[in-house]
């Protein structure tokens, strides 16, 4: 395996274990702590800043290459851009991932906020009323969850191709739904299980029905959790690549290329799109992780709390 | 109000269930249906042939090739991932010790907290573009250029990560790990955050070290965590589709060098969209699902432990 080599070399030229060595020498002399802490202190301040750096390197280092020469690239990894131009940038817009990054949002500007209606509704029912069937149903969503996408992918592909649906914007758009409900569901039925139930009795009381309770009342106390789901969905969606790789191929010559982000940017880099081209290729993976970036950074707290609150309950 | 309440919850359940049975749920079971036929996938004319497609699966070498593949993906990418994810997220919580006392992470764990968790958000596109680049198989590979300059390897003969049919695998389980193990640090660092640090500060009064008040306190509490991490990482060690199929050589997704680095889904996905044989694939999928079924099941039987309420 390549990393242990990595990190024992990187670490050492970091120059980590000198420094910290000589500030944490005194942990042993503060008494009945245990004479390991010193070694494990430089120890693992050490690895969490080598896995900090084995995160951002390669990162940094491929926006770089989007600023070098094809040349450079080819050369050497440690080649340095000699002029900070945007060409490369504009040569990948132009090779298509101008038309996949449209693509992608026309297809999202309609799955994700269809994944948020359709999931809260079913999760507020299903949270909300007693009827007969509601267990089989939030099951019937919960477990899908679990199942791999590959048990469907073969019939999957035949049954959207049978509803004419193949490669077009409003097939992915139903299908993205469809595999974001179970996650959807299962957190929203949580969510809405949380809310107190005072206000919706006294809303009841007032008159209001039952579906403008919902959508006056308990939707806009849910935003929290809704900004929460959203955000996992639309991460989720932008990243998705076994769905539209099976779904989004061309039918005819006359078909036009309506590949999403991820999967016309994994086209590009593997036929000769960009042969010759590594910068724009470098370029294009900027862009398409740009948008990510700032979605992350922006809701970093929501992000992580969303995507890791499925596996805590 | 009673009287109305059927109405409505009909209303709102039939878009969301009727799209969820269409694209999900029936798909799921015709998988099962299909897999006992010798559908060629183009035409509905199929044969019933039993379990003839399960009996072909497990002689043919490619497919069991594959199949070890993914088990030895399933034993390393859990292990590797959860210890290192345990160990920031004890050092990030927990493992610091101030100068005035009391118990902390280690200085910057936000930072390296945003830091950590960013590739889980990075699609697998940018992860095989990243990786195309990091992997090269020679010097202007970020790698091997990293190695060369260390003297590590030499600049005449640079390690051919994804041709190497001995390393390509581990290579590619490199990635899952790079990109999986901030999102367990944050999980397991949520689960660490709910342990009163009283417990904590006790065992700090009574001398213990940090690896004691780990494996003594910290693991036993986060049990049930690092049992549910246990299960998902399984689920992704069954996949591997998009990194085999972006990185490795081969024609209709990866697999190569001479399927050395052959998972089950890629075959799957070959049978189905290359050699057009929809029935064999169908059985794949099922074998895909069992396994994962099976090894849910076992994780959480084998690893079951009492709770510990506090």
């Amino acid at each position: 395996m390549s990393t242990p080599i990595k990190e024992a070399g990187a670490g050492a030229e970091a120059g980590i274990p000198v420094q910290s060595v000589a500030a944490t020498r005194r942990g042993p002399s503060d008494g009945a702590r245990g004479g390991g802490d010193g070694v494990l202190n430089v120890f693992s301040h050490g690895f969490l800043a080598l896995w900090a750096v084995m995160i951002v390197l390669p990162l940094v280092w491929i926006v770089l290459g989007s600023f070098k020469t094809d040349a450079q690239i080819g050369g050497s990894a440690w080649a340095w851009p000699a002029h900070w131009g945007i060409d490369a940038f504009t040569r990948a817009w132009e090779k298509g991932i101008g038309g996949f990054f449209v693509n992608t949002l026309i297809v999202m500007a309609f799955s994700v906020p269809l994944t948020m209606l359709f999931g809260s509704m079913a999760a507020y029912v299903l949270a909300r009323y007693d009827f007969p069937g509601n267990r089989f149903i939030y099951f019937l969503f919960v477990g899908g969850a679990m199942f791999p996408v590959y048990l469907a992918l073969v019939p999957l592909f035949f049954m959207v191709r049978n509803l004419g649906m193949l490669n077009t914007y409003q097939g992915l758009i139903l299908v993205y739904v469809a595999y974001s409900l179970p996650f959807t569901v299962f957190f929203m039925h949580s969510f809405f299980r949380t809310l107190p139930t005072a206000i919706h009795e006294a809303a009841v009381i007032d008159g209001a029905s039952h579906s403008r309770v919902f959508f006056q009342v308990m939707l806009p106390m849910a935003k929290p959790g809704l900004l929460s789901v959203g955000i996992f969905n639309v991460l989720g969606q932008w990243n998705q690549y076994i769905l539209p790789v099976t779904l989004m191929q061309p039918q005819s010559s006359t078909d036009p290329d309506r590949s999403m982000l991820a999967q016309g940017l994994v086209n590009l880099a593997l036929t000769q799109g960009y042969a010759g081209d590594k910068p724009a290729l470098f370029a294009g993976m900027t862009i398409a992780m740009l948008p990510v970036l700032a979605v992350y950074l922006s809701f970093q707290r929501q992000v992580q709390s969303g995507l890791t609150a499925g596996t805590l309950k | 109000m009673q009287h109305r309440k059927y109405p409505f919850i009909a209303g709102f359940l039939v878009l969301p269930v009727a799209l969820y049975l269409i694209f999900v749920i029936w798909p799921y079971l015709q998988t099962i249906g299909y897999s006992l036929t010798d559908w060629q996938g183009q035409s509905q004319t199929m044969n019933f042939v039993g379990i003839d497609n399960y009996k072909a699966l497990f002689s043919d070498d490619v497919f069991m090739t594959a199949l070890t593949h993914n088990l030895l993906l399933l034993l390393f990418l859990p292990v590797i991932t959860i210890l290192l994810a345990l160990f920031f997220a004890f050092m990030l919580n927990v493992g610091g010790r101030g100068a005035v006392g009391g118990v902390q992470g280690v200085r910057g764990s936000a930072l390296y907290k945003v830091i950590f968790f960013f590739p889980q958000v990075l699609s697998v596109a940018i992860l095989i573009v990243l990786f195309g680049a990091v992997y090269r198989s020679d010097g202007a590979g970020l790698l091997n250029g990293v190695l060369i300059k260390l003297n590590l390897v030499s600049a005449a003969n640079p390690v051919e990560w994804l041709n190497d049919p001995d390393l390509v695998l581990w290579a590619l389980l490199a990635i899952q790990i790079w990109a999986g193990v901030g999102f367990y640090l944050v999980l397991f660092s949520a689960a660490m955050q709910s342990i009163p640090k009283d417990i904590y500060e006790a065992a700090l009064l009574d001398g213990a070290a940090r690896t004691q008040t780990f494996f003594k306190i910290t693991l036993p509490l986060l049990w049930d965590s690092v049992q549910t991490a246990w299960v998902y990482i399984s689920i992704f060690a069954m996949d591997f589709f998009a990194l085999v199929a972006g990185l490795t050589q081969g024609t209709a997704y990866g697999g190569g060098p001479d399927h050395h680095s052959e998972v089950m889904s890629t075959y799957l996905m070959r049978n189905f969209q290359a050699f057009g044989k929809s029935g064999y694939a169908c059985a794949m999928g099922v074998v895909i699902l069992l396994l994962t079924l099976i090894l849910s099941a076992i994780t959480l039987r084998v690893s079951r432990r009492d709770r510990i309420e506090f």
